[in-house]
């Protein structure tokens, strides 16, 4: 069940706004503090690549973003609209490796996110694509141990 | 929080001190920043990266492009970051073997290869 649904028009400023979301939300389920910057980092990472999706296919349909509280997990799953074939990420070396070649952000956001958390699922269809990560949660009462 | 960016010359190098949050929205101004100074002829380039709060992989594209640019004149792309969680980002993407990273402005003004 999800805690915190967002949805934001697949602009760049509005992914600020929800990295600071994911942050607190993540924050008042119980994610460890020094855990924090990832998730702002991740969920970051994971919505300018839905963003650019958007951008890039025409898709006038928002982002979507769950946040959802679970027993001993906090996860993020990231949605985008975007019909596309599944991706991976690529290693510094590929992506340095043609001068002429811009940096292809999309992948260097994959790469980013895989380095980042542990716990992560990528997927893509011909209805979209989705970026589920998770997080373990300290209830409240643990921390007395 | 914004951007900011302030550039400064010392000897052959140019140093861009760069405060706030790099990401897919302020990147850009990052970017236009660093192709006007290689345009002017700015082949040397220091980034200072104390005073950045937040950076994406929009950010690391930006100066990886930054990199390139200055590449082919031969010139230098250098970095000053004491910040650790700034540096995982460059770790976990294999970018500390691609950049110079400094930890003081005056050492990377000093550094040659």
């Amino acid at each position: 069940m999800a805690t915190v649904e967002l949805r934001f028009s697949a602009l760049p400023e509005h992914v600020r706004t929800a990295r600071l979301v994911a942050a607190a939300v993540a924050r008042r389920a119980g994610v460890d503090e020094a855990v924090l910057d990832e998730v702002r980092l991740a969920v970051g990472e994971a919505c300018t690549r839905a963003v650019g999706l958007h951008q890039h296919g025409g898709i006038s349909a928002p982002v979507k973003v769950l946040l959802i509280e679970e027993e001993k997990q906090f996860s993020i799953e990231v949605g985008d609209e975007a019909p596309h074939a599944p991706v991976r990420a690529r290693s510094a070396d590929e992506v340095l490796g043609d001068p002429d070649v811009e940096t292809e952000e999309d992948e260097m956001g994959l790469a980013v996110i895989s380095g980042l958390v542990d716990d992560v699922e990528v997927s893509a269809g011909e209805s979209g694509g989705s970026i589920r990560m998770r997080w373990p949660t300290t209830p409240p009462a643990a921390t007395f141990t | 929080m914004d951007l900011s960016l302030a550039t400064e010359t010392v000897g052959d190098r140019t140093i861009v001190r760069v405060g706030g949050e790099i990401d897919v929205y302020t990147a850009p101004k990052l970017r236009e920043q660093l192709v006007e100074l290689v345009n002017d002829g700015s082949f040397h380039l220091v980034v200072d990266m104390e005073g950045v709060d937040f950076l994406d992989s929009t950010g690391l594209g930006v100066l990886v492009g930054g990199l390139k640019r200055v590449r082919a004149h031969e010139g230098s792309l250098r970095l000053v970051c004491n910040q650790e969680r700034i540096l995982k980002i460059f770790r976990i993407t294999g970018l500390t073997k691609v950049f110079p990273i400094h930890t003081s402005v005056e050492e990377a003004v000093a550094a040659t290869d």
